[in-house]
Formats: C-alpha cells, structure tokens, sequence
C-alpha cells in the first residue's frame, strides 16, 4: 500500500542515516548483553578450562559443577531465605505504607494534606548522613536483627508521589457514590481506590523488591557479624572482596575457603548469576508498568 | 493572633465556630487522620530524628552519656575537619565523579533517546529498550563482579579486545591504577543507568505533537535538523527538571560503587564522603568527627539544590518547587 510507495520515497541520505541509527543501537545493546552473557557462560564452564581463557558467550566444557559448588555452602541457603523474605515483608509493607499515605494526600477535603505532603518532601532533600542513622539504629537495639531490613524504609515519599498522581486521575464520582452508601474512607481506599491502583502499585512494588534484594551495605554495617541474618548480595560481596582487595573487615569465613574444589573465578562468576536470575526473570514481564510509573514521578517533582 | 482587647461578642462567636468547624472536619476525616499519622510519626523516628544526631558533631560523642551531659566542643571537630588534607583528597574524589557521571547522565541517555525515537520498527525498539534497561536492575556488587571480571588481567574481555584490536601489548591491570578509577566508575555507571536514564526522555518525546515533524517536514527539514530543532527543544522541560535534582545530589553521589570497585591500591581515586565517614565513625570510632563530615555533605546537598532551583528559575521557567 501507501507505505511502499512511501519507502520508495525516503531519499538515500535518509536511509544512510537510518543504517547509522540502527548499527548504533545494535553496537549498544551488543555493548550491555555481552559482559551477562560471557559470566553465564564462564559460570557454567569446567573451571580448570575457564583458567585457559578465550570463553565468549558459550561454554567449552559444560559443567554444573561451580553451581553445585555454591549450592554446598549453606550460608548461602540462608542469605536466599533472607533476602526472600526481606523482599516479601519489606515491599509489602511499603506498598501498604505508600498508598494509604497517597490516598490521604490525594483527598482534597483532608485537613492535614498540605502538612503531610510537605513534611514528606523534606525527608526527600534533607538527610542526616550515615553515621547518625548507625547511631539511631544502635540506640533502638535494631543492632543484629532482621527488622532492620524491613522497618526503617517504611515511608518513603518518592513512592507516596508516584502513587498519590495516579490516584488524582481517578474520576471523584466513583467516592461519592461510594461515600453515600454509607463506606468510610478506610473501606472506600482499600475497596475501590486500591483496585484500581494497580498499575501503580506495581511498579512501586518492583522498585520496593529491587531495592530490597539489591541491598547488601545494611547487613554489612549493622548485621556483619550475624551469620543467621546474611543476605545474597552481602554473601557475593564478601566472595569478590575476598580476592579482589582486602577494604573490609570480613568475619566469617567465607565461599571460596568452603568451596575450594573449583577455581575462585568460576565460583564468583556462579553466584554473581545465581543473586541476578530472579530479577532477571521478573523484570521484562513488568516493563510496561514501570515505564508508566516512572513517568508519572516525573510530572510531580 | 493576639488576643482581642475588648471582649468583642461576635468575634468570639466567629473563632469558636472556626474552631468548631475544624474540629467537626477533623472528625469527619478521622479515618483519613488515623490513615496517615502513624506513618508521619514512623517518618519521623527515622528520617527527622536523625537529624538531632547531628548535635554530636558539636560534642564529644560518649554512648554511655545523654545528649545534654556531653562534653561540648563547639566547631572543633569541623575545624578538624577543614584541615585534614585526607579531606581535601576526599572532596576532589567526589566532585570529579559526580561531575564526570553527571556529564555522562545528560549526555549519552539523551543520545541514546534521540536515536531509539527514530526506530520505527516496533520489534526492535522494543528488544533494544528490553535489553538497555537490564543493568538497572542488577545490584552494585553484581555489576562490580561482572565489572572486575572484565576488566581482568586474567582472559578479561576488555584486555583481550585492546590487545586483539592492537590498542595493547599486554593487559593492564585496569582496577590497580589509580588514574583508571574514576573513568571506571563513570563507564560502569554509563553501563548500568543509560537505558533506564533514557526512559524518562523517551517518554518526553513520545509527547511530542506529530503535527510539528509534518511541518518540518513539508519545509524540508533534514531527520537531524528535526532531531535539534524539533526533538531536543521538547524535552527541554524535562531535562532542566532532572538537572536541578541531579545538582542538588552532586555532594551524595553514594559510595557502593566506590566501596565495591575500589581497593587500597587505588584508595586515593576511590574515597568519597560517605567511605570517609565511615571509615572515622565505624572504623576508627571518632563518631563525633564523621558526623561532622556527614553533616557538612547534608548541609552543602541542601545549599546546591536550593542555588540550582534558583538559578533555573531565574533563567527560565522551570523549577522543582
């Protein structure tokens, strides 16, 4: 049809430039799939082969030798049973903390909004710093314990705001209605609002669960020294400090002492793809939502 | 308000029903109330109350002491602070970084965007997107694992590319040298954020009214003439918007990727703020001196972002708040 005769149409410098574009694009995306790509296939190596070199994105000798290796290690059963629930429990309660602030916020006839709205935004440009937070949590005894990952992240006024502008597209009849058949405000946001969030809501709780399998810094700091609370990441951190340099102070023993069958290498390269796989599996599924999210953040600044 | 000198009967009547209508509003919104303030009180524990902390910068910091029974020092350990010449090292450190990674934060997503909104091939743009965004959502320590793997001098995939290429005899021990560290920093950070930087600005020029291009077009304005005179100036809200924020964060740059990448080879390009602090405060146990640090880099992050606010609205119309 019309878009042949169009083709036929686009000049030659137009289509040069078109050619550039897309080698650009390819080169890029080569660019941030490669370095993955060449891990999982060095992971999944015969290790003394891998010491060889010249692995690029299959492997020479196929093994799961340097997975079953890791999987011997039972500090790292416990930091996945950790970071799954650090991620369960701290996203849900960020989901339900978020949208019930943002549903307050997003009610003009609530008295305290303009309050609570401000008094949110602050905490987003002032903090006090590292040392006084430590100093907070070891004077709440939160030292060593597993609430640390789940309850100082609660309120977060990042992802009040995204949800709340989503909640003011909501047409106000929908309430109304609602409110003269006698709903409170609790049933009409948990009922109705809360439904129809749903975009929203998940793509906080993505950012919730990424963030919260993401983190290592907070078990080093405040629970190194317990074992039984040690997340994944922290557990592939120590593995790379551990060859790499010697920055930190490391306690406990650690995977490349356990598993001293294959080379450190493979076995870096092994647990570095088993901590990513999850969210790796997730992420593409729920690309539509947070490309929405994140576009509703910008608009509220 | 000050009190009124006479008794005025009906201003009386007036304030008491102010009051009474506040209160019956309140009433009315007592599920709304009850929906938000335990989450404003939580907020305050852990982000307003450490703000207290900060009181310790000007003490000598004792646990075993409350906040009022401490030793005052005034603004000595500030004036520790100004002369430690580790400070100095520290303060370039971040700056440079956050400098370099804010150069390539508005540069190379905007690239990027500009390029991805010419595909009109769905498939592809869509798959290359997918693909751009992936390191966004892998942690620092898994970048850093995959970072140092291929930055190895052992079968690594940059040392083997420079010497295939001819670029290099032999391979460089690339996270050993200090005069690496910083463009190792930025490149990784490039790596993991430029499709996820870019979302934002594709979305920009999603909005873009499709009668413009037409116009363009009809004059016979080249794709790159339209890309500078049409795509860019659009997204010019949205930039300016992201470059205030950006400003204000130039102090806080974190210090993950400066902590996992770095090494004590490299220890004079790798300290930041945050790894300063916590070397005095956790390390050394001078608690004192490291919020002192921290409180400089929370009250400097406070003064950029308030003169970059500013500066925009002065020279243009946008601002955050």
């Amino acid at each position: 049809m019309s878009v042949r005769s169009v083709r036929r149409g686009v000049p030659f410098s137009q289509r040069v430039v078109d050619v550039i574009i897309y080698t650009v694009l390819v080169v890029a995306a080569i660019f941030t799939l490669y370095p993955f790509l060449n891990v999982l296939a060095i992971s999944l190596n015969e290790s003394t082969d891998s010491v060889r070199g010249g692995i690029t994105i299959f492997p020479r000798k196929f093994t799961l030798e340097n997975y079953e290796a890791i999987f011997r290690y039972d500090t790292l059963f416990t930091g996945f049973k950790n970071s799954v629930f650090r991620t369960l429990i701290g996203s849900l309660l960020g989901l339900i903390s978020a949208s019930m602030i943002a549903y307050t916020l997003a009610r003009r006839d609530f008295q305290g909004r303009k309050f609570v709205s401000t008094y949110l935004a602050v905490t987003m440009y002032v903090t006090a710093g590292l040392i006084p937070f430590y100093i907070l949590i070891k004077d709440l005894h939160m030292m060593n314990t597993f609430a640390v990952y789940v309850l100082p992240g609660i309120v977060s006024a990042f992802n009040v705001f995204v949800i709340r502008s989503f909640m003011d597209g909501i047409p106000n009849e929908i309430q109304e209605s609602a409110k003269i058949d006698g709903a409170n405000d609790f049933t009409i946001y948990w009922r109705i609002i809360l439904p129809m969030t749903k975009p929203a809501l998940a793509t906080i709780g993505l950012f919730l669960a990424v963030g919260q399998w993401n983190s290592w810094f907070d078990t080093y700091l405040y629970n190194g020294s317990s074992e039984h609370l040690t997340t994944l990441q922290y557990e592939l951190v120590k593995v790379l400090q551990s060859t790499t340099n010697n920055s930190g102070d490391y306690r406990s023993p650690n995977i490349n002492q356990v598993a001293s069958t294959v080379s450190p290498d493979s076995v870096k390269m092994a647990i570095t793809i088993f901590v990513s796989v999850p969210i790796l599996l997730v992420y593409p599924f729920l690309q539509r939502y947070f490309v929405k999210g994140l576009t509703l953040g910008s608009v509220k600044g | 308000m000050k009190a009124i000198p006479e008794s005025n009967a009906s201003m009386v009547v007036r304030s008491e029903s102010k009051l009474g209508r506040f209160v019956r509003r309140a009433v009315q919104n007592r599920y709304l109330y009850l929906m938000s303030l335990p989450f404003v009180a939580w907020a305050f524990i852990f982000t307003y109350y450490p703000l207290w902390g900060w009181l310790m910068a000007f003490q000598k910091y004792n646990p075993r002491v409350s906040v009022w029974d401490r030793q005052w020092v005034g603004f000595k350990n500030f004036q520790l602070l100004f002369q430690d010449e580790t400070f100095y090292l520290v303060m370039r450190n971040t700056l440079a970084m956050s400098f370099m990674s804010l150069i390539a934060a508005f540069t190379i997503p905007i690239v990027f965007a500009l390029l991805l909104n010419e595909v009109k091939h769905m498939v592809f743009k869509k798959t290359v997107q997918t693909i751009s965004y992936l390191p966004h959502f892998v942690s620092w320590a898994v970048v850093a694992g995959i970072v140092s793997k291929m930055l190895s001098t052992d079968n690594g995939a940059i040392n083997d590319l420079l010497m295939w290429v001819g670029i290099l005899d032999e391979p460089v021990q690339w996270l050993a040298k200090g005069q690496y560290f910083w463009g190792i920093v930025t490149l990784s950070d490039i790596w993991k954020e430029t499709g996820w930087n870019a979302i934002i600005f594709l979305a920009a020029m999603a909005g873009i009214a499709p009668e413009l291009y037409e116009a363009a077009k009809v004059d016979g304005a080249s794709r790159l003439r339209q890309m500078w005179h049409i795509t860019l100036p659009s997204i010019r809200p949205t930039i300016i918007i992201l470059m205030i924020l950006s400003i204000g964060n130039l102090i806080n740059i974190g210090f993950e990727k400066q902590f996992l990448l770095g090494n004590n080879l490299v220890v004079d390009h790798s300290k930041v703020l945050d790894l300063y602090a916590l070397e005095y405060g956790i390390k050394l146990n001078r608690i004192s001196f490291a919020t002192a640090i921290n409180m400089f880099n929370s009250v400097v992050a406070i003064i950029l972002l308030f003169t970059a606010n500013g500066l925009f609205k002065r020279f243009s119309k946008e601002s955050v708040f």
